[in-house]
């Protein structure tokens, strides 16, 4: 791979023992993919904190160790000094504030707050969520960066044309200290063209029709690059997010285009580009029906656990849920847990929302979610949930049952501890 | 039932440098990290998964590549730190994930084969991988019958 005369100095040792070990990474990583070289990022979104019983022993040591090993894959425990690129952390295993309703191990608190002291200390923004472009870290069109998070990686390239790859652990932790990161794949212009081609039936407009033409997509491309066209309307953030979520967990989906809707193509001839998909999927009101069934994984409609905020919600979807449990009560046995980012809990405080869903019964957690802390309220057997994501991977991790239906049908089972929910 | 006198020369382009020897285990299958294996004994724990529960620890592992969460090198990371990790990867598809987490494990392996791995290569079958020289050598093992 080629170098040049700076990034050979930092593996040379210029920038320390810790940069020396993050440049090494880097050429071990960028040579096994056969990359020709390496490009300047300033955006890194990254896991560098420790949460879980699996990583205790390491931090035993002191987080010096955790970030040498884990995030720059180096037996040689370095300084770790002050990030070089923009960094943060995405979500996170436990709730800062909330850990004791999720069952967290107070000995695990601790540690996760040593380690986010120790890469706070260093610059790393603890943004702690799956959604850094709701809380600030908004890729320009074209920037590189180095993200993990498969529901971000794709809004970043395919709703906002920033440019990345799905990085891991020890990827974002050497792309923090060099800024760099391996020039392959999503980076290079000739690879963003779309290679499949999705023809939308049936009108697309809901929450609920974006999440299912999300998994449909996914399920159909796989790990190429979905180009749609048809009927879709009401565009935006919100739904961007949940349906790239949908998209990335039923395929590999990282990039799509959406002509007319999304920045890298304003037409079908713009977003293939030299590519030809001579298949057209189509997405018609059989292909919906299919993903809806799909989606559910339970049979019995008793439901305990209600799961919102996958992605982590926008302050808009907490007014939407504060305005439906307005002087309501949920079901003596159903919990509801929202999900959204700590800085938007702050907004949400503050604009009474917070308050109108716990009046209710429900409970706002931050920093974290039950796919990746692993924790639910103690017994539930049966969730809803209006995360096509959530929906694919919690009833696997949990080994619950899942319902999957609109936001109003998951408020509705939540007030009455039924599922009514139907397509 | 075929039996080879001569092990099966196959070539293929070096990602992680060494040597190994083993057993192959092999899967038409993609493979999860997170929420796919049990980072504690090398076992797949995907429900759906053609290998679930069974150990790639101390195995050569050939399969297409890696799919689901960005954790995927970080669960493969610790496998390595258990103790439980393949003796080699032998895959198919090329992604970041795939890098990464053949990087940090650490293990000698491949991609790229002049012949369809899938075919050549069978569960249970003897398999020496010498990743920097690009070349694998498999003998057929006994009664399989895959």
């Amino acid at each position: 791979m080629q170098l040049t005369d700076t990034e050979k100095a930092m593996r040379d040792g210029d920038g320390g023992e810790a940069v020396a070990a993050a440049m090494d990474l880097l050429i071990r990583y960028g040579t096994a993919l056969g990359a020709e070289r390496l490009v300047e990022t300033d955006n890194v979104a990254g896991a560098f904190n420790a949460s879980t019983p699996s990583v205790r022993k390491i931090a035993e040591n002191g987080m010096a160790e955790v970030f040498s090993r884990l995030n720059l894959d180096s037996d040689k425990t370095v300084e770790i000094p002050q990030m070089r690129a923009r960094t943060c952390q995405l979500i996170t295993g436990i709730d800062d504030q909330n850990w004791a309703l999720q069952g967290a191990d107070p000995q695990m608190v601790e540690m996760q707050r040593d380690s986010e002291a120790f890469v706070g200390q260093r610059g790393v923004n603890l943004m702690a969520t799956c959604t850094p472009y709701q809380v600030g870290n908004v890729p320009t069109f074209g920037e590189h960066c180095a993200w993990m998070e498969s529901s971000a990686v794709i809004y970043c390239n395919g709703a906002l044309g920033g440019r990345t790859n799905v990085e891991g652990k020890e990827s974002t932790g050497a792309a923090a200290l060099t800024g760099r990161i391996p020039y392959w794949g999503y980076h290079l212009s000739e690879n963003r063209y779309g290679n499949r081609h999705i023809r939308v039936d049936v009108p697309v407009r809901s929450m609920l029709d974006w999440g299912l033409l999300g998994y449909f997509t996914g399920e159909m491309v796989e790990e190429n690059i979905p180009v749609l066209e048809g009927d879709m309307s009401g565009v935006d953030l919100v739904k961007l997010k949940h349906f790239g979520a949908a998209a990335a967990s039923s395929g590999g989906v990282e990039m799509y285009h959406i002509p007319g809707h999304t920045p890298e193509a304003r037409t079908v001839d713009e977003a293939f580009g030299p590519n030809r998909a001579d298949d057209v999927h189509v997405y018609d009101a059989t292909a919906r029906k299919k993903m809806y069934d799909t989606l559910q994984s339970a049979e019995d409609r008793k439901v305990d656990f209600i799961m919102l905020g996958c992605p982590h919600n926008s302050i808009e979807q907490l007014a939407r849920i504060a305005h439906l449990l307005d002087g309501k009560r949920l079901h003596p046995d159903v919990a509801l847990w929202v999900h959204t980012p700590r800085a938007i809990r702050t907004v949400a405080e503050r604009s009474g929302y917070v308050a109108r869903i716990e009046a209710a019964g429900g409970k706002v957690m931050s920093d974290t979610c039950p796919a990746i802390s692993r924790r639910l309220p103690p017994g539930v057997r049966v969730i809803a949930t209006d995360s096509a994501k959530q929906a694919h991977y919690l009833p696997a991790i949990a080994k619950v049952q899942g319902w999957f239906g609109s936001l109003e049908a998951c408020i509705e089972a939540g007030l009455t501890g039924t599922w009514t929910g139907d397509f | 039932m075929e039996t080879l006198t001569t092990p099966l020369l196959i070539r293929g382009r070096c990602v992680v440098a060494g040597r190994a020897e083993g057993e192959a285990l092999v899967t038409t299958q993609t493979i999860s990290g997170w929420g796919g294996i049990n980072e504690r004994d090398g076992s797949i724990i995907e429900r759906r998964h053609e290998l679930v529960g069974q150990s790639f620890a101390g195995k050569i592992l050939v399969f297409p590549g890696a799919k689901g969460s960005s954790g995927w090198s970080a669960f493969f990371h610790m496998t390595r730190i258990n103790g439980v990790a393949p003796a080699a990867m032998l895959f198919t598809r090329m992604t970041t994930k795939m890098a990464l987490g053949a990087v940090v494990t650490r293990v000698p392996s491949m991609t790229d084969f002049d012949h369809d791995v899938f075919d050549s290569i069978r569960t249970g079958d003897w398999v020496s991988v010498d990743a920097e020289a690009g070349e694998i050598r498999v003998t057929r093992r006994g009664d399989s019958t895959s």
